[in-house]
């Protein structure tokens, strides 16, 4: 599963930065059929979350509301230099994640 | 009393309890998980939609919530709920004082025109929530239409 993470590559200590993730996944809903009428099984991405060095600072239960390769952006502080790390999980079990760094200066 | 105070009182009054009820019910078993049965007041939560979307399949939504984001003041949580969706708890998003700033941005399916409500959770335990209502022209398919 691609995914791409949207984030500044340099910023102020203290600055709060937007940070904006797309990840390639169909977010099956569970509720259509295929071309012979079986039910497609669900498959969406339920969990997501980001560690920034290693501590969580952002998590989201998504569902079949979010549309098909997911966009979630939100804000955060940048304290230090380091890793911006994603990860994912989906029904089916397929663990996802992608990871961004960022240069804190001052 | 200014007579311009008054007049936005008489309205708000008015206004007010029926938009309560019919928007956010804290004894609805789905808000009910999330809240404990707290109050859920109406305010510093914004939920932006497009009045009118072309496509439910994917419908851009931004949540803002007013708060310093600190330690000791800051969002905990933000709960999506959907009026018309099979599944009506869209999403779910959990800040902390590191966000910097409380503002979601995603996407989202609706399964017709419907009123969205966002429920966001602070750190001193009290609910708000804000509602948008939006005209689907094609909602997200839930068979094959």
């Amino acid at each position: 599963m691609a995914a791409r993470i949207q984030i500044p590559r340099q910023a102020k200590r203290g600055e709060v930065i937007e940070v904006r993730i797309l990840i390639q996944h169909p977010m099956e809903t569970g509720y259509r059929h295929d071309d012979v009428g079986h039910l497609i099984k669900r498959n969406v991405i339920t969990v997501l979350s980001c560690r920034y060095n290693g501590v969580e600072v952002f998590r989201a239960d998504l569902s079949s509301g979010i549309s098909a390769n997911p966009y979630v952006q939100f804000y955060t502080v940048a304290q230090a230099s380091g890793d911006l790390e994603f990860t994912w999980i989906d029904d089916e079990g397929e663990r996802g994640s992608e990871r961004q760094s960022i240069v804190v200066k001052g | 009393m200014k007579r311009r105070d008054f007049l936005a009182g008489l309205a708000g009054s008015f206004a007010l309890p029926r938009a309560a009820l019919a928007q956010v019910d804290p004894l609805d078993p789905i808000v009910r998980a999330v809240t404990g049965g707290a109050p859920v007041r109406k305010g510093k939560v914004t939920l932006v939609l497009p009045q009118l979307a072309d496509n439910g399949n994917s419908v851009p939504i931004r949540i803002t919530v007013d708060s310093p984001m600190t330690e000791a003041d800051h969002v905990r949580s933000i709960h999506l709920y959907s009026e018309r969706n099979p599944v009506p708890n869209m999403a779910n998003f959990y800040l902390g004082p590191r966000a910097g700033k409380a503002e979601i941005n995603s996407r989202v399916r609706l399964a017709g025109s419907q009123r969205v409500t966002a429920v966001a959770k602070l750190s001193d335990g009290s609910f708000w929530y804000d509602a948008a209502p939006i005209v689907v022209t094609l909602s997200a398919c839930l068979d094959e239409s």
